[in-house]
Protein backbone atom coordinates (compact mmCIF):
# COMPACT_ATOMS: atom_id res chain seq x y z
CA UNK A 1 0.00 0.00 0.00
CA UNK A 2 1.33 3.15 -0.85
CA UNK A 3 0.72 6.38 0.64
CA UNK A 4 -0.21 9.78 -1.09
CA UNK A 5 2.42 11.70 1.88
CA UNK A 6 5.74 9.90 3.14
CA UNK A 7 5.82 9.12 6.93
CA UNK A 8 8.32 12.47 7.37
CA UNK A 9 5.90 14.38 5.41
CA UNK A 10 3.24 13.73 7.38
CA UNK A 11 5.18 14.26 10.70
CA UNK A 12 6.55 17.90 9.02
CA UNK A 13 2.92 18.62 8.11
CA UNK A 14 1.63 18.33 11.39
CA UNK A 15 4.11 19.73 13.36
CA UNK A 16 4.63 16.80 15.61
CA UNK A 17 6.45 16.59 18.37
CA UNK A 18 9.83 14.55 17.45
CA UNK A 19 8.68 11.94 20.26
CA UNK A 20 5.53 11.75 18.43
CA UNK A 21 6.50 11.69 14.97
CA UNK A 22 9.08 8.93 15.56
CA UNK A 23 5.94 6.51 16.79
CA UNK A 24 3.99 6.80 13.39
CA UNK A 25 4.51 4.07 11.67
CA UNK A 26 2.69 2.02 8.61
CA UNK A 27 3.41 -1.57 10.08
CA UNK A 28 4.02 -3.83 12.25
CA UNK A 29 1.46 -3.76 15.15
CA UNK A 30 3.09 -1.88 18.18
CA UNK A 31 0.70 -4.32 20.27
CA UNK A 32 2.05 -7.24 19.04
CA UNK A 33 -1.29 -9.25 18.87
CA UNK A 34 -1.82 -11.89 17.04
CA UNK A 35 -5.03 -11.07 15.24
CA UNK A 36 -4.10 -7.78 14.19
CA UNK A 37 -4.04 -8.58 10.40
CA UNK A 38 -7.37 -9.98 10.72
CA UNK A 39 -8.98 -6.58 12.66
CA UNK A 40 -6.92 -4.74 9.85
CA UNK A 41 -9.15 -6.83 6.95
CA UNK A 42 -12.04 -6.77 8.93
CA UNK A 43 -11.99 -3.07 9.92
CA UNK A 44 -10.07 -1.19 7.63
CA UNK A 45 -9.90 -3.18 4.47
CA UNK A 46 -7.84 -1.90 1.73
CA UNK A 47 -7.35 1.88 3.30
CA UNK A 48 -3.81 2.75 3.95
CA UNK A 49 -2.94 2.51 7.51
CA UNK A 50 -0.79 4.38 10.03
CA UNK A 51 -0.53 3.53 13.52
CA UNK A 52 -0.71 7.26 15.20
CA UNK A 53 -0.13 8.42 18.87
CA UNK A 54 -2.39 11.32 18.31
CA UNK A 55 -5.11 8.46 18.12
CA UNK A 56 -5.15 7.99 22.37
CA UNK A 57 -6.71 4.88 24.03
CA UNK A 58 -6.92 5.27 27.56
CA UNK A 59 -7.99 2.26 29.48
CA UNK A 60 -6.53 1.04 33.21
CA UNK A 61 -3.77 -2.04 32.09
CA UNK A 62 -5.66 -4.40 34.74
CA UNK A 63 -8.91 -3.97 34.88
CA UNK A 64 -10.59 -4.54 38.10
CA UNK A 65 -14.12 -5.16 36.38
CA UNK A 66 -14.16 -7.04 33.29
CA UNK A 67 -17.70 -6.01 33.05
CA UNK A 68 -17.01 -1.87 33.32
CA UNK A 69 -13.51 -1.50 31.96
CA UNK A 70 -13.28 2.65 31.51
CA UNK A 71 -12.09 2.92 27.72
CA UNK A 72 -11.29 6.48 26.71
CA UNK A 73 -10.46 7.66 23.05
CA UNK A 74 -8.98 11.03 22.43
CA UNK A 75 -7.79 11.85 18.79
CA UNK A 76 -8.60 15.65 18.96
CA UNK A 77 -5.21 16.62 18.19
CA UNK A 78 -5.43 14.74 15.37
CA UNK A 79 -6.99 17.19 12.17
CA UNK A 80 -10.05 15.78 10.45
CA UNK A 81 -11.12 12.76 12.11
CA UNK A 82 -14.34 11.78 9.88
CA UNK A 83 -14.95 8.47 11.83
CA UNK A 84 -13.71 6.62 14.59
CA UNK A 85 -13.90 2.75 15.26
CA UNK A 86 -13.15 1.45 18.60
CA UNK A 87 -12.73 -2.72 18.63
CA UNK A 88 -10.74 -4.99 20.84
CA UNK A 89 -9.26 -7.56 19.80
CA UNK A 90 -9.71 -10.73 21.79
CA UNK A 91 -13.02 -10.00 22.38
CA UNK A 92 -15.88 -12.59 20.95
CA UNK A 93 -17.82 -9.38 19.92
CA UNK A 94 -14.88 -7.41 18.17
CA UNK A 95 -16.82 -4.25 17.51
CA UNK A 96 -17.07 -1.78 20.55
CA UNK A 97 -18.64 1.21 19.02
CA UNK A 98 -18.07 3.60 16.08
CA UNK A 99 -18.24 7.28 16.20
CA UNK A 100 -18.93 10.28 14.07
CA UNK A 101 -17.73 13.46 15.76
CA UNK A 102 -18.91 16.42 13.88
CA UNK A 103 -19.63 19.21 16.12
CA UNK A 104 -17.50 17.95 18.66
CA UNK A 105 -14.00 17.26 18.98
CA UNK A 106 -13.08 13.43 18.37
CA UNK A 107 -12.69 12.27 22.59
CA UNK A 108 -15.22 9.86 23.53
CA UNK A 109 -15.34 8.01 27.41
CA UNK A 110 -17.52 4.95 27.23
CA UNK A 111 -17.29 1.20 29.30
CA UNK A 112 -16.85 -2.37 27.82
CA UNK A 113 -17.39 -5.88 29.01
CA UNK A 114 -14.32 -7.59 27.85
CA UNK A 115 -14.23 -11.57 27.84
CA UNK A 116 -10.18 -11.66 28.60
CA UNK A 117 -7.14 -9.73 28.13
CA UNK A 118 -6.84 -7.80 25.00
CA UNK A 119 -5.60 -4.69 22.79
CA UNK A 120 -8.01 -1.69 22.73
CA UNK A 121 -8.08 0.07 19.81
CA UNK A 122 -9.54 3.15 18.06
CA UNK A 123 -8.94 3.55 14.28
CA UNK A 124 -9.53 6.95 13.01
CA UNK A 125 -10.36 7.89 9.34
CA UNK A 126 -9.02 10.93 8.11
CA UNK A 127 -10.57 12.53 4.89
CA UNK A 128 -7.49 11.37 2.75
CA UNK A 129 -8.77 7.76 3.77
CA UNK A 130 -6.30 6.87 6.19
CA UNK A 131 -6.88 4.98 8.99
CA UNK A 132 -5.05 6.47 12.20
CA UNK A 133 -4.64 3.89 14.80
CA UNK A 134 -4.05 3.56 18.34
CA UNK A 135 -4.59 1.43 21.16
CA UNK A 136 -3.84 -0.30 24.45
CA UNK A 137 -3.54 -3.62 26.27
CA UNK A 138 -6.05 -4.30 28.80
CA UNK A 139 -5.07 -7.33 31.38
CA UNK A 140 -8.66 -8.72 32.68
CA UNK A 141 -9.64 -12.01 34.56
CA UNK A 142 -12.52 -11.74 31.95
CA UNK A 143 -16.14 -13.12 31.96
CA UNK A 144 -17.82 -9.86 31.08
CA UNK A 145 -19.60 -10.47 27.74
CA UNK A 146 -20.54 -14.27 29.10
CA UNK A 147 -21.85 -12.74 32.68
CA UNK A 148 -25.43 -12.05 32.94
CA UNK A 149 -26.73 -7.96 33.35
CA UNK A 150 -27.22 -7.59 36.65
CA UNK A 151 -30.65 -6.06 34.70
CA UNK A 152 -31.33 -9.99 34.35
CA UNK A 153 -31.71 -10.10 38.46
CA UNK A 154 -34.54 -7.93 38.34
CA UNK A 155 -37.79 -6.63 36.16
CA UNK A 156 -37.05 -2.89 37.82
CA UNK A 157 -35.14 -2.09 34.38
CA UNK A 158 -38.11 -2.78 32.40
CA UNK A 159 -40.00 0.62 34.08
CA UNK A 160 -36.75 2.50 33.80
CA UNK A 161 -35.30 1.27 30.02
CA UNK A 162 -33.40 4.49 28.31
CA UNK A 163 -33.91 6.83 31.44
CA UNK A 164 -31.39 9.10 30.72
CA UNK A 165 -29.58 10.91 33.45
CA UNK A 166 -26.60 13.63 32.26
CA UNK A 167 -25.17 17.43 32.77
CA UNK A 168 -22.72 19.53 30.98
CA UNK A 169 -20.08 21.34 32.93
CA UNK A 170 -19.80 25.17 31.93
CA UNK A 171 -16.86 26.59 34.16
CA UNK A 172 -13.55 24.92 35.77
CA UNK A 173 -11.34 22.89 34.20
CA UNK A 174 -13.73 20.45 32.28
CA UNK A 175 -15.48 23.30 30.83
CA UNK A 176 -17.09 22.01 27.74
CA UNK A 177 -17.69 18.33 28.94
CA UNK A 178 -20.94 16.65 29.16
CA UNK A 179 -21.54 13.49 30.80
CA UNK A 180 -24.75 10.75 30.40
CA UNK A 181 -26.37 7.80 31.35
CA UNK A 182 -28.69 5.63 30.28
CA UNK A 183 -30.55 2.58 31.76
CA UNK A 184 -29.92 -0.11 29.23
CA UNK A 185 -28.96 -4.06 29.43
CA UNK A 186 -26.61 -4.10 26.70
CA UNK A 187 -27.30 -8.03 26.96
CA UNK A 188 -24.91 -9.42 24.31
CA UNK A 189 -26.92 -12.40 23.44
CA UNK A 190 -24.07 -14.66 24.84
CA UNK A 191 -25.75 -15.72 28.03
CA UNK A 192 -27.77 -18.67 27.65
CA UNK A 193 -31.85 -17.75 27.16
CA UNK A 194 -31.03 -14.21 27.09
CA UNK A 195 -30.89 -12.43 23.56
CA UNK A 196 -28.98 -9.90 22.29
CA UNK A 197 -30.41 -6.18 23.45
CA UNK A 198 -28.77 -3.56 23.39
CA UNK A 199 -28.49 0.54 22.17
CA UNK A 200 -27.87 0.96 18.41
CA UNK A 201 -27.40 4.53 18.08
CA UNK A 202 -27.40 7.89 19.56
CA UNK A 203 -27.35 11.46 18.57
CA UNK A 204 -26.25 14.63 19.93
CA UNK A 205 -27.05 17.92 19.05
CA UNK A 206 -26.69 21.34 20.31
CA UNK A 207 -29.70 23.77 20.90
CA UNK A 208 -29.84 24.95 17.08
CA UNK A 209 -30.23 21.61 15.77
CA UNK A 210 -26.57 20.98 14.50
CA UNK A 211 -25.11 17.29 15.41
CA UNK A 212 -22.34 17.48 17.71
CA UNK A 213 -21.96 13.36 17.62
CA UNK A 214 -23.18 10.59 15.90
CA UNK A 215 -22.30 7.20 18.32
CA UNK A 216 -23.27 3.69 17.08
CA UNK A 217 -22.87 1.65 19.78
CA UNK A 218 -22.76 -2.67 19.67
CA UNK A 219 -23.18 -5.60 22.33
CA UNK A 220 -19.45 -5.09 24.25
CA UNK A 221 -20.64 -1.35 25.65
CA UNK A 222 -21.48 -1.87 29.48
CA UNK A 223 -24.49 -2.37 31.08
CA UNK A 224 -26.19 1.34 31.78
CA UNK A 225 -23.79 3.20 29.59
CA UNK A 226 -22.31 6.31 30.94
CA UNK A 227 -20.60 8.50 28.22
CA UNK A 228 -17.96 11.44 28.07
CA UNK A 229 -18.04 14.24 25.84
CA UNK A 230 -16.20 17.14 25.31
CA UNK A 231 -17.73 20.03 23.36
CA UNK A 232 -15.26 22.43 22.33
CA UNK A 233 -17.64 25.16 24.25
CA UNK A 234 -20.36 24.97 26.94
CA UNK A 235 -22.87 26.55 24.13
CA UNK A 236 -26.71 25.74 25.86
CA UNK A 237 -28.68 22.49 26.27
CA UNK A 238 -27.69 19.25 24.29
CA UNK A 239 -30.42 17.29 22.73
CA UNK A 240 -29.57 13.41 22.91
CA UNK A 241 -31.71 11.18 21.00
CA UNK A 242 -31.49 7.22 20.71
CA UNK A 243 -33.04 4.05 20.22
CA UNK A 244 -31.74 0.22 20.60
CA UNK A 245 -32.51 -3.22 18.91
CA UNK A 246 -35.69 -3.77 19.65
CA UNK A 247 -36.99 0.03 18.36
CA UNK A 248 -37.16 1.45 22.08
CA UNK A 249 -36.31 4.93 21.27
CA UNK A 250 -35.14 8.04 23.33
CA UNK A 251 -35.18 11.69 23.74
CA UNK A 252 -33.46 13.75 26.35
CA UNK A 253 -32.37 17.02 26.39
CA UNK A 254 -28.95 17.51 28.97
CA UNK A 255 -28.83 21.03 30.39
CA UNK A 256 -25.67 23.05 31.85
CA UNK B 1 32.99 -18.57 38.54
CA UNK B 2 32.72 -19.18 42.23
CA UNK B 3 30.71 -16.00 42.33
CA UNK B 4 28.53 -17.07 39.58
CA UNK B 5 27.93 -20.27 41.20
CA UNK B 6 26.95 -19.07 44.52
CA UNK B 7 23.98 -16.69 42.48
CA UNK B 8 22.96 -20.07 40.81
CA UNK B 9 22.35 -21.99 44.17
CA UNK B 10 21.07 -18.69 45.90
CA UNK B 11 18.50 -18.83 42.63
CA UNK B 12 17.99 -22.52 43.11
CA UNK B 13 17.73 -22.18 46.63
CA UNK B 14 14.91 -19.43 46.46
CA UNK B 15 13.26 -21.61 43.98
CA UNK B 16 13.22 -24.18 46.34
CA UNK B 17 11.64 -22.18 49.38
CA UNK B 18 8.81 -20.49 47.10
CA UNK B 19 7.96 -24.39 46.23
CA UNK B 20 7.90 -25.85 49.49
CA UNK B 21 4.33 -24.29 50.05
CA UNK B 22 5.45 -23.34 53.55
CA UNK B 23 3.76 -20.31 54.99
CA UNK B 24 6.73 -20.67 57.74
CA UNK B 25 3.35 -19.50 60.30
CA UNK B 26 4.63 -18.54 63.33
CA UNK B 27 2.79 -17.83 66.12
CA UNK B 28 2.98 -14.31 68.10
CA UNK B 29 2.15 -13.42 71.46
CA UNK B 30 -0.69 -10.42 71.95
CA UNK B 31 -1.62 -11.68 75.44
CA UNK B 32 -1.93 -14.09 77.46
CA UNK B 33 -2.86 -17.45 76.09
CA UNK B 34 -4.07 -15.22 72.67
CA UNK B 35 -1.66 -15.31 69.54
CA UNK B 36 -1.85 -14.40 66.06
CA UNK B 37 -0.43 -15.10 62.48
CA UNK B 38 0.85 -12.13 60.72
CA UNK B 39 0.25 -11.77 57.28
CA UNK B 40 2.05 -9.64 54.81
CA UNK B 41 1.32 -6.53 53.95
CA UNK B 42 0.64 -7.01 50.01
CA UNK B 43 -1.18 -8.08 47.70
CA UNK B 44 -2.19 -11.93 46.63
CA UNK B 45 0.82 -13.06 44.79
CA UNK B 46 2.55 -16.57 43.74
CA UNK B 47 5.15 -15.36 46.06
CA UNK B 48 2.95 -15.13 49.84
CA UNK B 49 0.73 -17.48 48.56
CA UNK B 50 -2.30 -15.23 49.72
CA UNK B 51 -0.61 -15.04 53.20
CA UNK B 52 -1.75 -11.84 53.63
CA UNK B 53 -4.16 -12.12 56.27
CA UNK B 54 -3.86 -11.92 60.18
CA UNK B 55 -5.44 -15.43 61.48
CA UNK B 56 -5.16 -15.46 65.25
CA UNK B 57 -6.58 -18.13 68.25
CA UNK B 58 -7.65 -18.01 71.57
CA UNK B 59 -6.55 -20.80 73.90
CA UNK B 60 -9.50 -21.30 76.58
CA UNK B 61 -9.84 -23.66 78.99
CA UNK B 62 -11.25 -26.39 77.88
CA UNK B 63 -10.25 -25.73 74.03
CA UNK B 64 -8.72 -23.71 70.95
CA UNK B 65 -11.08 -20.69 69.52
CA UNK B 66 -9.49 -19.69 65.98
CA UNK B 67 -10.39 -16.68 64.26
CA UNK B 68 -10.01 -16.84 60.58
CA UNK B 69 -8.94 -19.62 58.86
CA UNK B 70 -6.27 -18.02 56.15
CA UNK B 71 -6.30 -18.35 52.25
CA UNK B 72 -5.89 -21.85 51.47
CA UNK B 73 -6.21 -25.66 52.72
CA UNK B 74 -2.76 -25.53 52.75
CA UNK B 75 -2.53 -22.67 55.13
CA UNK B 76 -5.69 -24.05 57.53
CA UNK B 77 -3.22 -27.40 57.93
CA UNK B 78 -0.10 -25.48 58.88
CA UNK B 79 -2.25 -22.89 60.82
CA UNK B 80 -3.42 -25.88 62.68
CA UNK B 81 -0.08 -27.79 63.45
CA UNK B 82 1.71 -24.26 64.68
CA UNK B 83 -1.21 -23.88 66.93
CA UNK B 84 -0.79 -27.49 67.69
CA UNK B 85 2.93 -26.57 68.86
CA UNK B 86 1.39 -24.01 71.28
CA UNK B 87 -0.99 -26.57 72.96
CA UNK B 88 -2.63 -29.69 72.90
CA UNK B 89 -6.22 -28.47 73.54
CA UNK B 90 -8.45 -29.43 70.88
CA UNK B 91 -10.10 -27.36 68.73
CA UNK B 92 -13.27 -26.04 69.86
CA UNK B 93 -14.53 -23.64 67.66
CA UNK B 94 -13.35 -21.89 64.44
CA UNK B 95 -14.96 -18.27 63.72
CA UNK B 96 -14.99 -16.30 60.08
CA UNK B 97 -15.29 -12.47 60.50
CA UNK B 98 -16.13 -12.02 57.07
CA UNK B 99 -17.00 -13.54 53.50
CA UNK B 100 -13.62 -12.71 51.95
CA UNK B 101 -11.58 -15.50 50.91
CA UNK B 102 -8.14 -15.08 52.71
CA UNK B 103 -10.95 -15.37 56.13
CA UNK B 104 -12.61 -18.42 55.38
CA UNK B 105 -10.73 -20.79 52.77
CA UNK B 106 -8.45 -22.36 55.03
CA UNK B 107 -11.87 -24.01 56.63
CA UNK B 108 -11.40 -27.32 55.03
CA UNK B 109 -8.47 -27.96 57.46
CA UNK B 110 -11.15 -27.48 59.90
CA UNK B 111 -13.88 -29.26 58.44
CA UNK B 112 -13.87 -32.19 61.61
CA UNK B 113 -14.87 -28.88 64.43
CA UNK B 114 -17.48 -26.65 64.46
CA UNK B 115 -17.35 -23.40 62.41
CA UNK B 116 -19.23 -20.98 62.84
CA UNK B 117 -20.31 -16.97 61.34
CA UNK B 118 -22.51 -14.33 61.23
CA UNK B 119 -25.75 -15.06 59.01
CA UNK B 120 -24.80 -13.00 56.30
CA UNK B 121 -21.37 -14.09 55.91
CA UNK B 122 -22.48 -17.79 55.52
CA UNK B 123 -24.76 -16.61 52.70
CA UNK B 124 -22.23 -15.05 51.32
CA UNK B 125 -19.62 -17.31 51.39
CA UNK B 126 -21.91 -19.68 50.10
CA UNK B 127 -23.39 -17.58 47.25
CA UNK B 128 -19.27 -15.99 46.23
CA UNK B 129 -16.79 -18.59 47.88
CA UNK B 130 -16.42 -20.34 44.47
CA UNK B 131 -15.25 -17.49 42.45
CA UNK B 132 -13.51 -15.92 45.22
CA UNK B 133 -11.55 -19.31 45.28
CA UNK B 134 -11.27 -19.54 41.32
CA UNK B 135 -10.12 -16.03 41.39
CA UNK B 136 -7.27 -16.68 44.26
CA UNK B 137 -6.06 -19.81 41.87
CA UNK B 138 -5.22 -17.12 39.48
CA UNK B 139 -3.49 -14.51 42.11
CA UNK B 140 -1.90 -17.17 43.82
CA UNK B 141 -1.00 -19.98 42.26
CA UNK B 142 -0.19 -23.82 43.31
CA UNK B 143 -0.41 -22.59 47.41
CA UNK B 144 -4.15 -23.12 46.17
CA UNK B 145 -4.00 -27.08 45.53
CA UNK B 146 -6.79 -28.62 47.06
CA UNK B 147 -8.72 -25.69 48.29
CA UNK B 148 -12.55 -25.88 48.42
CA UNK B 149 -15.08 -23.63 49.86
CA UNK B 150 -15.73 -25.07 53.64
CA UNK B 151 -19.23 -23.53 54.27
CA UNK B 152 -19.47 -22.81 58.29
CA UNK B 153 -22.12 -25.05 59.47
CA UNK B 154 -23.01 -22.95 62.92
CA UNK B 155 -24.50 -19.32 62.91
CA UNK B 156 -23.55 -16.34 65.16
CA UNK B 157 -25.48 -13.17 66.32
CA UNK B 158 -24.36 -10.55 68.46
CA UNK B 159 -24.08 -10.91 72.28
CA UNK B 160 -21.78 -12.53 74.81
CA UNK B 161 -21.41 -16.26 74.36
CA UNK B 162 -19.54 -18.68 76.52
CA UNK B 163 -17.01 -21.14 73.83
CA UNK B 164 -14.84 -23.66 75.71
CA UNK B 165 -14.96 -22.54 78.92
CA UNK B 166 -14.25 -18.69 77.94
CA UNK B 167 -16.70 -15.54 77.70
CA UNK B 168 -16.59 -13.94 74.55
CA UNK B 169 -18.57 -10.54 73.23
CA UNK B 170 -19.48 -11.06 69.57
CA UNK B 171 -19.96 -7.56 68.43
CA UNK B 172 -22.12 -7.64 64.71
CA UNK B 173 -21.02 -4.54 62.25
CA UNK B 174 -20.71 -3.90 58.64
CA UNK B 175 -19.53 -1.85 55.94
CA UNK B 176 -16.30 -3.56 54.83
CA UNK B 177 -18.96 -6.48 53.77
CA UNK B 178 -22.29 -7.13 54.50
CA UNK B 179 -21.68 -8.41 58.08
CA UNK B 180 -18.03 -8.01 59.48
CA UNK B 181 -17.83 -9.43 62.92
CA UNK B 182 -15.92 -8.15 66.14
CA UNK B 183 -14.65 -10.48 68.67
CA UNK B 184 -14.44 -9.02 71.91
CA UNK B 185 -12.11 -11.08 74.78
CA UNK B 186 -13.08 -10.06 77.77
CA UNK B 187 -10.42 -12.08 79.71
CA UNK B 188 -7.78 -10.85 78.00
CA UNK B 189 -8.75 -7.20 76.20
CA UNK B 190 -8.18 -8.01 73.11
CA UNK B 191 -10.56 -6.80 70.36
CA UNK B 192 -10.31 -8.80 67.17
CA UNK B 193 -11.32 -6.32 64.46
CA UNK B 194 -11.40 -8.51 61.58
CA UNK B 195 -11.38 -6.25 58.27
CA UNK B 196 -13.15 -3.10 59.70
CA UNK B 197 -9.59 -2.28 60.89
CA UNK B 198 -6.00 -2.24 58.27
CA UNK B 199 -2.75 -1.44 59.99
CA UNK B 200 -0.53 0.18 57.37
CA UNK B 201 -1.72 -1.12 54.64
CA UNK B 202 -4.32 0.35 52.03
CA UNK B 203 -7.59 -0.91 52.96
CA UNK B 204 -9.89 -3.21 50.37
CA UNK B 205 -13.47 -1.85 48.95
CA UNK B 206 -14.59 -4.97 46.84
CA UNK B 207 -18.00 -5.38 49.09
CA UNK B 208 -17.48 -1.68 50.96
CA UNK B 209 -20.37 0.31 52.29
CA UNK B 210 -18.09 3.68 53.34
CA UNK B 211 -21.27 5.14 55.25
CA UNK B 212 -21.65 1.93 57.26
CA UNK B 213 -17.91 1.33 57.71
CA UNK B 214 -17.18 4.81 58.71
CA UNK B 215 -19.76 3.74 61.45
CA UNK B 216 -18.54 0.46 62.19
CA UNK B 217 -15.08 2.29 63.10
CA UNK B 218 -16.96 4.35 65.74
CA UNK B 219 -18.58 1.87 67.55
CA UNK B 220 -15.10 -0.05 66.99
CA UNK B 221 -13.72 2.87 68.86
CA UNK B 222 -15.44 2.94 71.37
CA UNK B 223 -14.68 -0.56 71.90
CA UNK B 224 -11.01 0.21 72.33
CA UNK B 225 -12.00 3.21 74.94
CA UNK B 226 -13.58 0.40 77.04
CA UNK B 227 -12.28 -0.53 80.12
CA UNK B 228 -10.01 -4.08 80.29
CA UNK B 229 -8.78 -2.76 76.33
CA UNK B 230 -5.22 -4.13 75.75
CA UNK B 231 -4.68 -4.86 71.60
CA UNK B 232 -6.66 -4.12 68.78
CA UNK B 233 -5.65 -7.08 66.40
CA UNK B 234 -6.75 -5.77 62.55
CA UNK B 235 -7.90 -8.05 59.82
CA UNK B 236 -4.37 -6.65 58.13
CA UNK B 237 -0.78 -5.57 59.93
CA UNK B 238 0.54 -5.45 63.28
CA UNK B 239 -1.34 -5.70 66.36
CA UNK B 240 -1.63 -1.80 67.83
CA UNK B 241 -2.15 -1.30 71.62
CA UNK B 242 -4.21 2.08 70.60
CA UNK B 243 -7.02 2.74 68.08
CA UNK B 244 -4.08 3.72 65.99
CA UNK B 245 -5.03 1.55 63.44
CA UNK B 246 -9.00 2.57 63.20
CA UNK B 247 -8.35 6.13 62.76
CA UNK B 248 -5.86 5.06 59.73
CA UNK B 249 -8.73 3.29 58.15
CA UNK B 250 -11.02 6.09 58.59
CA UNK B 251 -8.89 8.89 57.18
CA UNK B 252 -8.44 6.63 54.02
CA UNK B 253 -12.07 6.32 53.77
CA UNK B 254 -12.74 9.83 54.34
CA UNK B 255 -10.66 10.59 51.79
CA UNK B 256 -11.22 8.11 49.11
CA UNK B 257 -15.24 8.88 49.64
CA UNK B 258 -14.58 12.76 49.64
CA UNK B 259 -12.22 11.86 46.15
CA UNK B 260 -14.78 10.15 44.01
CA UNK B 261 -17.35 12.64 45.40
CA UNK B 262 -15.36 15.66 43.85
CA UNK B 263 -13.98 14.00 40.87
CA UNK B 264 -18.10 13.19 39.94
CA UNK B 265 -18.94 16.81 40.56
CA UNK B 266 -16.13 17.58 38.31
CA UNK B 267 -17.15 15.58 35.48
CA UNK B 268 -14.44 13.27 35.06
CA UNK B 269 -14.30 10.63 33.51
CA UNK B 270 -13.42 7.02 35.54
CA UNK B 271 -10.03 7.10 33.26
CA UNK B 272 -8.79 10.26 34.82
CA UNK B 273 -10.46 9.47 38.57
CA UNK B 274 -8.16 6.35 38.03
CA UNK B 275 -5.13 8.58 36.46
CA UNK B 276 -5.13 11.13 40.02
CA UNK B 277 -2.10 11.15 42.06
CA UNK B 278 -2.26 9.89 45.68
CA UNK B 279 -2.48 12.70 48.35
CA UNK B 280 1.48 12.76 49.90
CA UNK B 281 -0.19 11.49 53.21
CA UNK B 282 -1.44 7.98 51.69
CA UNK B 283 0.94 7.46 48.77
CA UNK B 284 3.70 5.41 51.26
CA UNK B 285 1.35 3.33 52.65
CA UNK B 286 1.78 -0.12 51.10
CA UNK B 287 -0.60 -1.38 48.48
CA UNK B 288 -2.15 1.88 48.22
CA UNK B 289 -1.83 3.19 44.75
CA UNK B 290 -3.52 -0.60 43.51
CA UNK B 291 -6.30 -0.51 45.91
CA UNK B 292 -7.19 2.54 45.01
CA UNK B 293 -7.37 2.01 41.63
CA UNK B 294 -9.87 -1.06 42.82
CA UNK B 295 -11.38 1.48 44.48
CA UNK B 296 -11.99 3.32 42.21
CA UNK B 297 -13.98 0.60 40.19
CA UNK B 298 -15.76 -0.20 42.93
CA UNK B 299 -17.05 3.16 44.10
CA UNK B 300 -16.62 5.94 41.30
CA UNK B 301 -20.16 4.75 39.77
CA UNK B 302 -22.28 5.42 42.48
CA UNK B 303 -20.46 8.68 42.99
CA UNK B 304 -20.72 9.56 39.47
CA UNK B 305 -24.56 8.28 39.53
CA UNK B 306 -25.84 11.03 42.18
CA UNK B 307 -23.36 13.32 40.47
CA UNK B 308 -25.32 13.09 37.15
CA UNK B 309 -28.58 13.80 38.99
CA UNK B 310 -29.57 9.72 38.34
CA UNK B 311 -32.12 7.45 40.61
CA UNK B 312 -29.64 4.67 42.40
Amino acid sequence: MKYPLTIAAIALAALMPPAEAAALRESGDPLDSARWSEMQKAFLAGAPVLFDPRVKVIAPSTAENPMQVPVTVDASALPGGAEVVVFADFNPIVQVLRFFPEGAPAFLGFRVKLQQSTPVRAAVRTADGVWHVGGTWVNTVGGGCTAPSAAGGSKEWQQRLNEVSGRQWSEGPNAGRLRMRIVHPMDTGLVAGTPAFFLEEINFADAAGKRLMRVQTYEPVSENPVFTLQRTSADGPVEATGRDNNGNAFTARIDQ
Amino acid sequence: MKRLLAVLLLLVAGQLQAADFDYRLAAVPVAKDVYTFIGKTEDFTTGNGGNIVNTAFIVAPQGVIVIDSGPSLRYGEQMRRAIAAVTAKPIALVINTHHHPDHFLGNQAFADVPIAALAETRDGIAADGNAFAENLYRMSGDWMKGTEVQLPGQTLSAGIVDVAGRRLRLVALDGHTGADLVVVDATSGVVFAGDLAFNGRAPTTPHADVAHWLKALDRLEGLTREAGFTVLLPGHGAPSADAGPIRQTRAWLTWLSAAMRDAAKAGLDMNEVLARPLPAEFASLPVAASEYRRSVGHLFPAAELQALGAKP
